[in-house]
């Protein structure tokens, strides 16, 4: 009776409830839920992403001078064009050195600070703030700081200041090519604007590797330092590593921004393979065929490095799932 | 209970309270100060495009004379940054493209329909402008664009520096090397040419005896004193005696007026905040001839206004065009002279300019008169990029110039072929 009465005056409130408010909208169905939060960014993708692709794709075959729809189909001019007569090969050829040397350099760099972090027993909130704050600074603040701040080439330029105590003249870092500074000035912003997000990165992954490990390998008598870190840390960090290096090497094939604003477009060095097309396309040359069909080429390097690089380190496979 | 029911209509009231103020926010910014004038939010819409000059006050002169303007309301977009041209040409492809513009004349613009014949508007009064502009901006004989201001460009210098190093006037390239080095101290270099030596790319053609296109529109620009010129000025730039990777560039006057220079390139907008700084310290020259067949020479740079042919309202842009640039002779020479010094294109207006008819403008005046070069309308983006090249490899980098000036000439010849056949 009791139970009864009980279950009387408890159950019956709840589904009065819920008939009387049924849950509706966001509580209420998935499948709304789904469209609502990724729909407006489907649209996106399909109309600012995929709809350019396509666009370039067939610009690339098209007479576009001065136009984005053009009707007079040249076959592959354009891509004759861009390969022989403007400077885009030679950035090609540029950024693969680049793209070889900014990509393990900046690797070992976040790798390095995200082991010191990891170590720290005390701020290691505050160090991995400090390390991670340079990735919110956009490249062009950036560029600029460098450009007029600390690589100026005049006499109060920071750089030349210091070099200037120790008796040394005036260096032009981003004029003159020769001895080519302008790589210390856009390498070490790179490294400063783009190790501390990787290090997150690493960070996170170093966090995950189970304690059990180093602790049966304390057992087995490895020695703690170099040989835990080879044969332990390093394997855990592989599908870390390959996510790491992929994001760096499209990285360093789409550098525009710190280059543009650093070395500008009126150089035959250091050209980007993005500054080749911004000076075919969208600056004043309006070429937009030849532009699309470096775009095109571009694409086509950037999925064959990745593919490259996917067959000799695989895709997201840590040694657990070997 | 209530107090639940009250929570939910206080954030659903909240929410409508905050939405109905974003949009109010959003419709007060539509009419607020974005330079329309005229008759504002009725009729006629018209849009233009300007870069962003250096000199202050002429942002708020642009939108001072559209807000005169009663015909049509007319909108600026002041374009700040170094990617002027980028901006514009990319919105001239879509549906919100200015009807009037600023810009160079450049043939491949007049070949594809981007701007409007405006001979009705100049005929008229076509004898009043300077003959040279009016030929930098004729195809075919139909003028399509007109000049707001002429900006000759020459060698800023300062007196008291010349003097105490007893250094002459420079009038060749060779005296300018020697000039150079003699200025050069531990604090001041002795020439700034730009950060980039772009901005005299003109001038070496020039200074050399040779055009960048012949009368038959094939390539004037190579020849043995531009050759020449190319090895002196690698010469200069390894010197150690020019003023590199300065903060600002050849527009700006500070590399003189801040004293990290002797003797700098510029343009004669800069004029008055020179004298501002310096006083009489100051005195201009042109670039100097280079080999035996060479000549001084004054870069006439500037701008013109040019209206978009497939805008929406065509008419009513050349209308405007009209009454600014042709009709407002107040507001011409407004532009032209109270903020940087320009040259006005108008013969009339030159004329009667009384900040031009002594002292150093007086001076600039009779250099650009003697010397003075247009703008070559076939000698379009693509052979002006390509020349920036030969700059970069053989000037700025120890590259062989005739190579450099062979592998321009593959790209000029392409585009000379697209331009004329």
């Amino acid at each position: 009776m009791s139970t009864t009465t009980t279950r009387g005056v408890a159950q019956p409130a709840p589904a009065k409830a819920s008939q009387a408010r049924p849950r509706r909208g966001l509580r209420g169905n998935p499948t709304l839920n789904f469209w609502l939060f990724t729909g407006p960014f489907l649209i996106g993708l399909v109309i600012f992403v995929f709809v350019p692709i396509v666009w370039s794709v067939w610009l690339s075959f098209f007479d576009a001078r001065y136009t984005v729809t053009p009707s007079n189909f040249i076959g592959l001019d354009n891509y004759k064009q861009i390969l022989t007569n403007s400077n885009f090969p030679d950035s090609l050829l540029t950024f693969s050195v680049f793209a070889a040397f900014i990509v393990p350099t900046t690797w070992a760099l976040s790798l390095g600070l995200a082991l010191l972090v990891n170590q720290l027993r005390f701020m290691r909130a505050f160090f991995r703030s400090v390390f991670f704050l340079p990735t919110a600074v956009s490249y062009v603040a950036a560029a600029l700081i460098w450009k007029m701040s600390i690589f100026s080439g005049v006499r109060f330029g920071l750089m030349n200041t210091v070099l200037g105590w120790f008796g040394v003249d005036n260096i032009a870092y981003l004029a003159d090519p020769t001895p080519p500074w302008y790589w210390l000035v856009i390498v070490t912003l790179r490294l400063w604007i783009q190790s501390g997000f990787y290090m997150i990165l690493f960070l996170a992954a170093l966090q995950n590797i189970p304690a059990e490990l180093y602790e049966a390998a304390a057992i087995d008598g490895a020695k703690k330092g170099w040989q835990t870190f080879r044969y332990i840390t390093l394997p855990q960090l592989r599908a870390t590593s390959t996510a790491v290096i992929l994001l760096l090497l499209i990285a360093a094939y789409q550098a525009f921004d710190e280059f543009f604003n650093i070395i500008g477009t009126k150089a035959t060095w250091a050209q980007t393979p993005l500054m080749e097309l911004y000076k075919a396309a969208l600056g004043t040359n309006q070429d937009y065929g030849a532009g699309s069909a470096g775009a095109v080429i571009l694409s086509l390097l950037i999925c064959l490095v990745t593919l490259i690089q996917g067959k000799f380190m695989g895709f997201g496979r840590g040694d657990e799932s070997k | 209970m209530s107090a639940l029911s009250n929570d939910n209509f206080s954030r659903r009231s909240l929410f409508r309270a905050a939405a109905g103020m974003a949009a109010a926010g959003t419709l007060a910014a539509c009419g607020s100060n974005n330079g329309r004038g005229g008759s504002g939010g009725s009729g006629t819409q018209l849009v233009q495009y300007f870069h962003a000059y250096g000199e202050a006050g002429t942002e708020q002169a642009i939108k001072r004379y559209a807000a005169a303007y009663k015909k049509a309301g007319v909108s600026t977009n002041w374009i700040t940054g170094n990617n002027f041209e980028a901006k514009l040409f990319s919105a001239l492809l879509t549906k919100q493209a200015p009807d009037v513009f600023e810009f160079h004349p450049q043939l491949q613009m007049v070949k594809s329909g981007q701007v409007a014949d405006l001979s009705d508007l100049i005929d008229p009064v076509k004898d009043d402008f300077n003959p040279n502009d009016i030929k930098s901006h004729t195809v075919d004989g139909k003028i399509y664009g007109i000049r707001m201001i002429d900006d000759p460009q020459f060698f800023y210098y300062r007196k008291s520096m010349l003097e105490k190093a007893k250094v002459e006037v420079p009038t060749t390239l060779d005296e300018l090397l020697d000039a150079a080095a003699k200025l050069t101290t531990d604090k001041v270099k002795g020439v700034f040419l730009g950060n980039d030596f772009t901005a005299i790319q003109n001038n070496l053609i020039f200074s050399a005896g040779a055009e960048t296109l012949d009368a038959n529109n094939k390539i004037g620009y190579h020849t043995d004193g531009v050759v020449e010129g190319l090895k002196k000025l690698r010469t200069l730039f390894t010197s150690g005696h020019v003023l590199l990777d300065a903060p600002t560039d050849f527009w700006d006057p500070s590399a003189l007026n801040q004293g990290l220079c002797a003797i700098q390139w510029g343009g004669m907008w800069s004029m008055p905040a020179m004298q501002k700084a310096l006083g009489d310290d100051l005195g201009i020259f042109p670039f100097p001839k280079i080999g035996s067949a060479g000549k001084l020479s004054v870069y006439n740079g500037g701008w013109s206004i040019f209206v978009n042919a497939k805008g929406k309202n065509v008419d009513a842009a050349k209308e405007y065009v009209k009454w600014l640039w042709i009709d407002q002779k107040k507001y011409q020479e407004d532009w032209a002279l109270s903020y940087g010094f320009h040259i006005p294109p108008r013969t009339s207006t030159a004329q009667s300019a009384t900040k031009l008819k002594s002292g150093l403008p007086a001076e600039a005046v009779k250099l650009f008169t003697d010397y003075g070069h247009f703008d070559n309308i076939g000698f379009d983006q693509v052979m002006i990029t390509a020349f920036n090249d030969v700059i970069a490899s053989s000037v700025r980098k120890n590259g062989n110039p005739e190579a450099a000036l062979d592998a321009c000439d593959k790209k000029v010849n392409v585009e000379l072929k697209k331009l004329f056949g």
